[in-house]
């Protein structure tokens, strides 16, 4: 059982909330990736407000519980906020997002033993891995809840993905929904100039994967890919959800541009911002 | 010098594939995740009886360690296993953020380490591998000796909760140490008490040790010597309470002089108390092809290297 369940205007309300407290967050420090945040922010927010069982009293085992992995784990203030919101630590803490002595470290990790971070991420490519051993151990363990993980797209160019998705087609690894944010952009620019990705989808079936796609920044298409993802475990297969989404979505000066993949705005640029990120009630922290 | 013998030669991979047995027996949360080594690493007979806790992973080593990770996550006890060298360079990154900075109780059981892998050359004879481990935060660097202490070292870090790295080897070496021994990791072992250089050995080099003490006492000379089996955490103290007794130290190593046990020793020496140290380790250099022996001879890890090292240390006193 997922611990909101919001409705659909719900969610789209909390979104909001979670990209004010992204581009405040990396605002405050002048530091920070908040385009893919921007971008994946939907993604989340269905994650733990709707999808996802899970219980706030966080457990490193999380037996019994949907869990949920970061590959890109630049994307950090998203998940970060998401949490926070979800009720997993006090929304007040997002203050100290990469600052000295905080829980909320640039990239993800467990060092601090921030609750809802199983593994550390950020050094790229790392992720799925993880997330299929975590599946695996939920098998061994007769626990019939799913691992969640997201990848970049940029992320693909790693070796160590392609290495993972073959093991998870051959191992059968049917209780894993991966997900890549296909937003198009990396840090040098669009994907297809740095490194053309080609057909993800014909990729992914050809190493046996079950492959969907879905509008990342779009609640009343992406709920019911979430769904049809979770329909289609427990086949033999594991699951690869194509995510189309817009770095940057929300705020109009950083949408669909790889140029606000890793600078944060200034106060000129974060009044516009939440300008566009209106919510019938903010509760910024 | 006290006897030490033995009555078989063992290859200590042996001793972590029968230890690896057991510790399956005895824990149901251990798994084995092997690189398309099984054979090597002598991993079959947990393969045979655990089927469903053993995953063949393929030439993948990034991924297994990111596996392994993965799998703590559930309260798995997972061991890797394969050569030293795709065990620790190669995954470098994967074992730095996935699990040491991550906390994950991973074993990385790591065979075919150092010169005595033989004639498969540099390309597969690790020599910087301690050195690698032993650096990142919170990682247990063992390195056994023998089968029996390979074996116990194998099922010990069961009970040891956070990431270790067991180093281990391929020839058959004696087997001399008790087989119902308790396996203390970060505590040497005493296994000579002297009074004119102390030989502190770690993995092949402890048997050579035991022969370089022999030798040592022929000639008048009364060596201290100890098996340091566990090169992270150091067992600083009694380092410092050997060589306070015989002021001089040799460290002996199928490694790389920079980065292995001699310069942990040299560290805590340095430290504390400072005093003349010998190094029989490689010179910084790769390996080559050749057999164990040769190998060892050429890159001056013998009995009689330690000797030598161990007249030079007195001699600096």
């Amino acid at each position: 059982m997922n611990p909101h369940n919001l409705s659909i205007e719900e969610l789209k309300q909390t979104a909001a909330q979670v990209r004010r407290d992204i581009v405040r967050m990396v605002h405050a420090v002048n530091s920070g990736h908040p385009g893919g945040s921007l971008g994946c922010t939907d993604y989340f927010v269905s994650l733990y407000f709707r999808v996802m069982d899970y219980s706030t009293d966080f457990t490193m085992d999380g037996e019994g519980e949907d869990l949920f992995f970061l590959s890109n784990g630049h994307i950090s203030p998203v998940w970060y906020s998401v949490l926070a919101r979800a009720g997993f630590f006090d929304v007040k803490e997002l203050a100290t997002f990469r600052k000295l002595d905080s829980r909320l470290q640039g990239h993800p990790t467990t060092h601090e033993g921030l609750p809802g971070v199983r593994i550390a991420s950020g050094s790229l490519g790392q992720g799925l891995s993880a997330a299929v051993g975590a599946a695996q151990a939920k098998k061994l363990n007769k626990d019939n809840k799913l691992v969640y993980v997201l990848m970049g797209d940029g992320e693909l160019e790693e070796g160590q993905i392609w290495e993972a998705a073959m093991y998870a087609a051959h191992h059968k690894v049917d209780n894993l929904i991966a997900t890549v944010d296909r937003n198009g952009q990396q840090i040098d620019g669009s994907t297809e100039e740095v490194m053309d990705l080609g057909n993800l989808r014909a990729k992914f079936e050809a190493f046996g994967w079950h492959v969907l796609e879905a509008d990342g920044n779009n609640f009343e298409m992406l709920l019911p890919a979430l769904d049809d993802a979770k329909a289609a475990t427990g086949k033999g297969k594991p699951v690869l959800i194509l995510m189309d989404t817009e770095m940057g979505f929300g705020v109009d000066f950083m949408m669909g541009s790889h140029k606000w993949h890793g600078i944060a705005p200034n106060d000129e640029q974060l009044e516009i911002a939440l300008q566009q990120l209106a919510v019938d009630s903010a509760s910024d922290y | 010098m006290k006897e030490y013998t033995y009555t078989e030669k063992k290859d200590t991979r042996s001793g972590f594939g029968d230890g690896l047995l057991e510790v399956g027996r005895q824990n149901p949360n251990v798994v084995g995740l092997c690189a398309d080594l099984t054979g090597s690493l002598k991993m079959g007979a947990f393969q045979k009886e655990f089927p469903e806790r053993f995953f063949q992973v393929g030439i993948a080593e990034a991924n297994m360690i990111g596996l392994a990770a993965g799998m703590t996550v559930g309260g798995k006890i997972p061991y890797t296993g394969t050569f030293a060298n795709f065990s620790t360079g190669r995954v470098y990154d994967q074992i730095r953020q996935s699990v040491a900075y991550s906390g994950k109780n991973v074993k990385i059981c790591a065979s075919h380490a150092g010169l005595t892998l033989g004639e498969d050359g540099a390309t597969h004879q690790i020599l910087e591998d301690i050195g690698m481990m032993k650096m990142l935060p919170g990682m247990t660097v063992i390195n056994p000796c023998d089968y029996n202490q390979t074996k116990a070292a194998t099922i010990a870090i069961a009970e040891h909760e956070g990431p270790v790295y067991l180093r281990f080897g391929r020839p058959s070496v004696p087997v001399f140490t008790p087989a119902d021994q308790k396996f203390e990791i970060g505590k040497a072992v005493m296994l000579n008490e002297g009074t004119d250089v102390t030989i502190i050995a770690t993995g092949h080099l402890v048997w050579k040790a035991i022969l370089a003490g022999k030798i040592l006492e022929e000639k008048g000379i009364s060596a201290e010597i100890i098996n340091i089996h566990t090169i992270k955490p150091l067992d600083a103290e009694a380092v410092l309470k050997s060589v306070a007794k015989t002021g001089c130290m040799v460290t002996a190593e199928e490694h790389n002089r920079i980065g292995g046990l001699g310069d942990s020793v040299a560290q805590a020496l340095a430290t504390a108390k400072p005093a003349p140290q010998e190094y029989v380790a490689v010179n910084d250099s790769f390996g080559e092809s050749g057999t164990p022996d040769e190998l060892m001879e050429k890159y001056g890890l013998t009995e009689n290297n330690i000797v030598a090292a161990a007249e030079h240390a007195i001699s600096r006193k």
